[in-house]
């Protein structure tokens, strides 16, 4: 469709260029004068939507990987210190781990629209099967960079799937050591891959460009299914396509942005917060939100072998869908039953998705084989079977013909379009929610937090108090390494003067050296040093502590949640409710109970905690009424004292969030303005193709 | 564009556009910045340039000590009388880039200098006590400093670049 354009630059700079490589006339006829169809409806924005999103991923994961350090020993630590320390380090950071999810997101609206308007089938089979290659890179590169952080999702993650491959009949063993360079995940993993999931992204720009080319070639299908026959059923793509797909772009920004400003961990695990540790694994391990379907099929057969090869037959089954479908009609609109049946299909996927963040035990495991079941039926089943049973309603003539009576009824259409994404974001995004469960424990009830909600800001007065129970009790036990005596001293923070922070940080003893003598030596600590920690090792830690190890605090909010339940995590959503780890540290502080009720023993050294997930804790009480003393009149009970140090540990946690939240509320205000612009000038630009 | 107009309102159309165009400038200009700022020094790298304080005790006269102040060596020189002499008795004239030694010591401390050790050519670092004029000599393309760290001969532009520094008592400064 896109043949030799005829397109002639006049300035005679690009006219001689132009002789030499016709790049002006091909991005002319592939971008501008290139037909598209009139009746395309924003179904169609979504592959605008995908190319931004690789677009970004690129552009921020380039820039991350210079802060980067691929190291097992300190992987973890340089991705806090990216977004602590480094000049928007925290937005670069949400905006590539949000930024994978809206990928996703955006990729499987792409597919599920693939599929119900029937653009797989001819002249478009290697497009589509492109696009399950482009689907399948995606995987791959998404799953490797989720390992790069280097948490405990990620270790064991990388765990779990990589030993997908031992499945392999006799090579299985010697094919995972070859993934790992190593006997178990290590270092040498972790720095493959770095260097793979840098490199995938351009192969999926490559066959990205071969997508788009096929798809130049082939021609875009459209709702109505039929080909472009006259001049009347097209439109240039530019203006009219690319201002559609800028507004449809800003729309999606809109929602991009509700993560990366305001929800920037609900599509993540709180165990990722928690340093990779070889020798414990999670209580559930679960794979990011977009794997789940296909991790669900896996669980759900009960041999290896078999659930492997379901798990990539389930991707796989994708590429021969242009043959398993082999039904005349392309569009679903016109094929009353197909219609139906892809419904159901996306209900399946969803259900399947829920069941695989969900424990693999009783209920769960039946609905996941029989969901299984319907997965692989619809595409060896029911498309083949209806190809040649249903009757489909008769197509129109031309797309012109099909502009002209459909165009009532498309506020209906857009506002079933919004909810549909209001509702599919909700549910899958928050599907994943429910699997990070701290079970054994009761709910902690929820507080009233300074800094929830998107307006909220630390309490000055609080983080100060916090500061001191931190200091005062917390410390003898408890590191708190990624903090800077320097960051008192940030915006955003305790508040305090340059001078105060220096005048902290030299109450201090901090180990330096070695000096010109060889030796180690120690002086006062100055604003650069951080919170030396309690005790000089792990080991010496456990010792200390009846076989336990307290664990560091800087991330102690975000590395512990509670489980939310459905149909709570939804709300969570709009809500904006994130406070599942400040509740759970308040709670544990104030929990502890002198009497073990009754049914419940604890063993020797432990101690009861109604909040702790199986009540026995190792930590001992920690607070007790009026042990910290307070200079400005806050009463000097443990509910405060949880509450100020639970405050100050949130800070800690995530120094940034004030100015997260102050940006993001000029981004909101910025998208919102500028998406009503676009929509006025779409409308403009179209008026005279309507 | 304008050409497009209708004729009942030919300028709508046109504020329009020019809004949103203008609006889509600002947000590209708003997203670049973070992507720009990102490559400046950060927060940690900004408080390890900390200012440092030097003991001077060690150096005997004559002797001299290469210390790392923000990723750069800083020379440290106890000059002998005779280096003192030769750098304030020099024809201002006769320098490349004129500057009497006074303005590059401490008063009351014409003993110690205390420069950057980069070369002003091109970054590399100068060897101490060698040169024909008892300072500096730098072996990449043949600077030579004298004993006041000031550029005599060679490539060079610049005199050595003396660091923001004080004396906290005779015997300690403070670098930075
Ligand atoms: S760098 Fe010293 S002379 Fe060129």
């Amino acid at each position: 469709m896109s043949g030799p354009s005829d397109f002639q630059p006049t300035n005679p700079a690009l006219k001689w260029i132009e002789r030499r490589l016709p790049i002006f006339g091909l991005v002319h006829s592939s971008f501008v004068a290139y037909p598209t169809p009139r009746n395309l409806n924003y179904w169609w924005t979504f592959g605008a939507i995908l190319s931004m999103m690789l677009a970004v991923q690129i552009l921020t994961g380039v820039i991350l990987a210079m802060h980067y350090t691929p190291h097992a020993d300190l992987a973890f630590q340089s991705v806090e210190l990216i977004v602590r320390n480094v000049n928007y380090g925290w937005l670069l950071r949400n905006m590539h781990a949000c930024g994978a999810s809206m990928f996703f997101f955006a990729v499987y609206i792409h597919m599920f629209r693939g599929l119900y308007y029937g653009s797989y089938k001819e002249p478009r089979e290697v497009l589509w099967i492109l696009g399950v290659i482009i689907y399948l890179l995606m995987m791959a590169t998404g799953f490797m960079g989720y390992v790069l952080p280097w948490g405990q999702m990620s270790f064991w993650g990388a765990t779990v799937i990589t030993n997908l491959f031992s499945a392999v009949p006799y090579l299985g063993e010697t094919i995972v050591t070859w993934l790992w360079g190593g006997f178990a995940v290590g270092n040498p993993t972790l720095n493959r891959f770095f260097s793979l999931h840098y490199l995938l992204p351009f192969v999926i720009a490559g066959v990205v460009v071969l997508h788009v080319w096929a798809l130049h070639v082939a021609g875009q299908n459209n709702p109505a299914g039929v080909d472009i026959k006259t001049e009347k059923d097209s439109v240039p793509f530019t203006p009219h396509a690319t201002i559609k797909d800028m507004f449809g772009v800003t729309c999606f920004l809109i929602f991009y942005s509700w993560f990366i400003f305001y929800m920037p961990n609900y599509l993540g695990d709180a165990d990722n917060y928690i340093p990779a540790n070889p020798g414990v694994t999670p209580a559930h391990i679960v794979p990011e939100w977009y794997y789940l379907p296909f991790y669900a099929i896996l669980r759900s057969i009960p041999n290896k072998l078999a659930g492997v090869v379901c798990m990539f037959g389930a991707i796989i089954i994708l590429a021969f869908l242009p043959w398993l479908d082999n039904a005349k009609t392309r569009s679903s609109k016109y094929r009353p039953l197909a219609k139906q049946f892809f419904w159901i299909f996306v209900v399946v996927c969803i259900l399947l998705g829920y069941l695989g963040s969900q424990p693999p035990e009783g209920v769960y495991v039946i609905a996941g084989r029989i969901l299984t079941v319907c997965y692989f039926a619809y595409f060896l089943i029911v498309l083949p079977l209806l190809a040649r049973i249903e009757t489909p309603r008769p197509v129109p003539n031309s797309i012109a013909d099909d502009v002209l009576s459909r165009s009532r009824g498309k506020i209906a259409t857009a506002a079933s379009i919004a909810l549909a994404f209001v509702v599919a974001g909700g549910l899958f995004a928050g599907s994943t929610q429910t699997a990070r469960a701290e079970e054994g424990g009761n709910a902690p009830p929820a507080q009233k937090w300074s800094f929830s909600g998107p307006f909220g800001m630390y309490d000055r007065g609080s983080l100060q108090r916090g500061l001191k129970v931190y200091k005062e009790v917390c410390s003898a036990c408890h590191g708190l390494s990624l903090i800077a005596f320097r960051n008192l001293a940030d915006p955003g923070g305790p508040g305090y003067s340059p001078a105060q922070a220096a005048a902290f940080a030299s109450e201090y003893k901090i180990k330096d050296g070695p000096n010109d003598q060889g030796e180690m030596f120690e002086r006062p600590g100055r604003p650069a040093d951080y919170f030396p920690s309690p005790f000089p090792n792990e080991q010496a830690a456990r010792v200390a502590n009846g076989g336990a190890a307290p664990p560091d605090l800087s991330l102690i909010t975000k590395a512990r949640s509670y489980k939310r339940g459905f149909p709570q995590f939804v709300f969570d959503f709009f809500t904006q409710y994130q406070e599942q780890g400040p509740d759970y540290v308040s709670a544990i502080l104030r929990g502890f109970e002198e009497k073990t009720p009754a049914g419940i023993t604890i063993p020797e050294g432990s101690y009861y905690n109604t909040y702790f997930p199986g009540h026995a804790i190792k930590m001992p009480k920690p607070l007790s009424d009026g042990q910290v003393t307070y200079d400005d009149g806050s009463p000097t009970t443990v509910a405060q004292y949880a509450h100020d140090v639970t405050t100050f540990l949130m800070w800690a946690a995530e120094p940034h969030m004030e100015a997260r939240k102050r940006i993001g509320m000029q981004v909101f205000v910025f998208l919102i303005i500028f998406a009503i612009l676009m929509y006025f000038t779409k409308k403009k630009v179209w008026a005279d193709a309507h | 564009m304008t050409t497009a107009s209708s004729a009942d309102h030919p300028t709508r159309r046109d504020f329009l556009y020019v809004a949103t165009g203008a609006a889509a400038a600002v947000g590209a200009a708003a997203t670049v910045w973070p992507l720009v700022a990102q490559m400046n020094p950060d927060a940690a790298t900004i408080a390890a340039g900390a200012p440092i304080e030097v003991d001077l005790t060690p150096i005997g006269e004559g002797q001299d000590i290469k210390v790392f102040w923000r990723g750069k060596p800083i020379y440290i020189s106890h000059r002998t009388k005779k280096q003192i002499e030769e750098a304030q008795n020099v024809p201002l004239s006769s320098l490349p880039d004129p500057q009497p030694d006074s303005a590059r010591v401490k008063p009351g401390h014409d003993q110690w200098l205390v420069v950057i050790g980069i070369c002003t050519h091109l970054g590399c670092i100068p060897i101490a006590h060698e040169g024909n004029y008892d300072g500096f000599f730098c072996p990449c393309h043949g600077s030579q400093y004298d004993s006041s760290g000031r550029i005599r001969q060679g490539p060079a532009p610049a005199n050595l670049v003396v660091p923001p520094y004080q004396f906290v008592s005779d015997t300690k400064i403070q670098i930075g």
